[in-house]
């Protein structure tokens, strides 16, 4: 991580030949590459085959599809809603998490006084795991019993269905992600905001600039290096942390067309790998994943050279 | 440079206070609405079960007695210990296996070094999740390891993001250092544990918290590979409370929810200085 701002250090220093011994670095690095080769790369291996077949884990059954599994899953009206809705999904919760995110670390960075202390209250719930956040949530907005209705209620006499109505539900889930997410990003947003280089931040000011040019023209531009990094972590979040939200808070509902409106890439694999028990097309789906992945992560590269560096 | 910089300052002081106003306004509001799930569930934690799905908003004296009911009876006392005990034994298994790998990555010259490092950091693009079929089937199957830790631990034992970390702060040491402990006869492992661990307590403690909250968070992995309810996580274990047929108990499942916060809250404020100080540091110039 923050892979951004360390490329500049990483070319000569690199290469420092301290100690000697042919076996004693493979051997600490033995243990790593043993995990991974075992428990990433051989699964990977796995799925990728698993991907080729037509396949039951329970009964056992294996049966060679070839790409059967993956034009299959292309062609299924099903499956490209979930992948559409994912995107919508990802990309409001990604766009409004960080910009809310930003303004907040931002306002809790200006030398008001308690500042420390809103600073606190905004990244104590890290702690907060996404089946806490939907276990939370299921309760608030509980149609009948949660405390947001009884409160609606009683002060504007409407009771939304948050949960059945599926445009509800979709913006529920989405909201309750940015929640959760905020303060991981403001723990970033906030150490960074802290080391922007002082002396153009100061000759900004001398300047003249207004607050919102200040911001805009000059803060902006200088953290986009984190920015960077947070994108590809939310992105990451939406997609693969997303899972254990949903399952709490709308078990992947209400339905809508063909799948329901909450269902996301990772929750319609849950379903069915663990539930119907389609193994191949499961895999299959997360071989699409993996290619998924791979193309955010080509993207982060590309886009992060051509526009992490300025001033050096 | 934790030290508060002071910024954005305002130039004139009239535009300065009219705006401390806004800024505190706008704060206040905003910690308001985060943590207002978070008080609710508070709140509906302490109350009886009667007043639970009232629109009262006022604590009772039913905190203990809610927890009792989901602590012994729903066996979130052990679940909240199997999770503490995975947490724990990830965070510390991350942390030394990412060290001796950043160890061998800086500190020795070796035929592959390249290869070696793109394994791990290809790692990185591998979410568990997406190999989830694959991985079942391997560790239930090949390994038979379901419904044991082993199960929910090993295969989180190697960290990408830590052996990342580190090399980057070792590389940001004088290699000088290292040159002149060989000379006095230092071997690499007294090396690490003498001179480089003292001098990474800021980046060990900002991964660990990172490492804790994310194994604490952990529910998809633990919720298809255990089945057997006493070595359950914590996580999944809120499912069930939910889940338990007919009337949930939502007085009882708030506390346990409230409760569950609590470990990776600690961990998170114990090493807060750390956290912030360790990514201060891999961001400096």
């Amino acid at each position: 991580m923050l892979s951004v701002r360390q490329k500049g250090n990483a070319g000569g220093r690199e290469d420092r030949a301290v100690f000697r011994g042919a076996a004693l670095p493979w051997l600490f690095l033995l243990p790593s590459l043993l995990i991974l080769a075992v428990f990433i790369y051989l699964p990977t291996l796995r799925t990728l085959r698993l991907a080729g077949y037509r396949a039951n884990l329970i009964l056992g059954t294996e049966q060679w599809v070839g790409l059967g599994n993956i034009t299959d899953l292309l062609g299924s009206a099903t499956y490209r809603q979930v992948a559409l809705q994912t995107l919508v999904f990802t990309l409001l919760s990604v766009t409004g998490g960080l910009l809310l995110s930003l303004g907040l670390a931002w306002l809790a960075s200006r030398p008001v006084r308690g500042s420390r202390a809103y600073r606190l209250l905004l990244i104590y719930p890290y702690a907060l795991s996404p089946a806490i956040a939907g276990t939370l949530w299921l309760f608030l907005f509980n149609p009948e019993i949660g405390v947001v209705n009884q409160l609606l209620g009683e002060l504007v006499g409407v009771r939304p269905r948050w949960l059945d109505t599926p445009l509800l539900a979709f913006a529920l889930v989405t909201v309750a992600a940015i929640w959760k997410g905020l303060a991981y990003n403001i723990v970033f947003y906030l150490a960074s905001i802290r080391n922007l280089p002082t002396d153009v931040m100061e000759a900004s000011q001398i300047d003249w600039a207004t607050p919102a040019q200040v911001f805009w023209r000059v803060a902006f531009p200088l953290l986009s290096p984190v920015t960077f990094f947070l994108v590809f972590t939310n992105i990451v979040a939406a997609l693969f942390d997303s899972f254990a939200l949903t399952d709490l808070l709308t078990r992947g509902g209400p339905y809508v067309g063909h799948a329901g409106i909450t269902t996301f890439l990772v929750y319609q694999l849950y379903q069915d790998g663990f539930v119907n028990f389609r193994t191949g097309a499961a895999a299959a789906q997360g071989a699409l994943m993996l290619a998924l992945v791979a193309f955010v992560t080509f993207m982060q590269f590309r886009l992060g050279e051509r526009r992490v560096h300025y001033g050096a | 440079m934790v030290r508060d910089r002071l910024l954005p300052r305002t130039p004139t002081p009239t535009r300065a206070r009219r705006s401390d106003w806004g800024t505190h306004a706008a704060l206040i509001l905003a910690a308001l609405l985060i943590s207002a799930p978070l008080l609710l569930a508070l709140i509906k934690a302490t109350q009886p079960s009667s007043a639970v799905l009232s629109p009262s908003l006022l604590p009772g004296g039913a905190f203990l007695s809610n927890l009792e009911r989901v602590w012994v009876d729903a066996h979130l006392g052990r679940s909240m210990l199997n999770s503490l005990i995975v947490a724990v034994t990830v965070t510390t298994g991350k942390t030394i296996l990412a060290l001796l790998a950043a160890l061998a990555f800086v500190y020795f010259r070796f035929p592959f070094k390249g290869t070696a490092f793109a394994l791990v950091l290809v790692s990185l693009m591998l979410p568990t999740e997406v190999l989830i079929v694959a991985l079942f089937d391997l560790v239930s199957r090949d390994l038979n390891w379901a419904d044991s830790f082993a199960a929910i631990i090993v295969p989180f034992l190697a960290s990408a993001t830590g052996t990342f970390l580190f090399r980057q702060h070792f590389l940001n040491i004088p290699a000088s250092l290292a040159d002149a402990a060989r000379i006095d006869g230092c071997g690499p492992l007294r090396y690490l544990t003498r001179i480089l661990i003292p001098m990474s307590w800021n980046t060990i403690g900002a991964l660990a918290v990172i490492q804790f909250v994310y194994a604490w968070d952990q529910y998809l992995w633990p919720l298809v590979i255990m089945q057997r309810d006493d070595h359950q996580v914590v996580q999944v274990g809120l499912r069930k409370l939910i889940e338990v047929g007919g009337q949930t108990d939502w007085g009882a499942v708030m506390a346990g929810a409230v409760i569950t916060m609590l470990p990776p809250l600690i961990v998170f404020t114990a090493l807060q200085e750390q956290f912030s100080r360790g990514f201060a540091l891999s961001e400096d110039k």
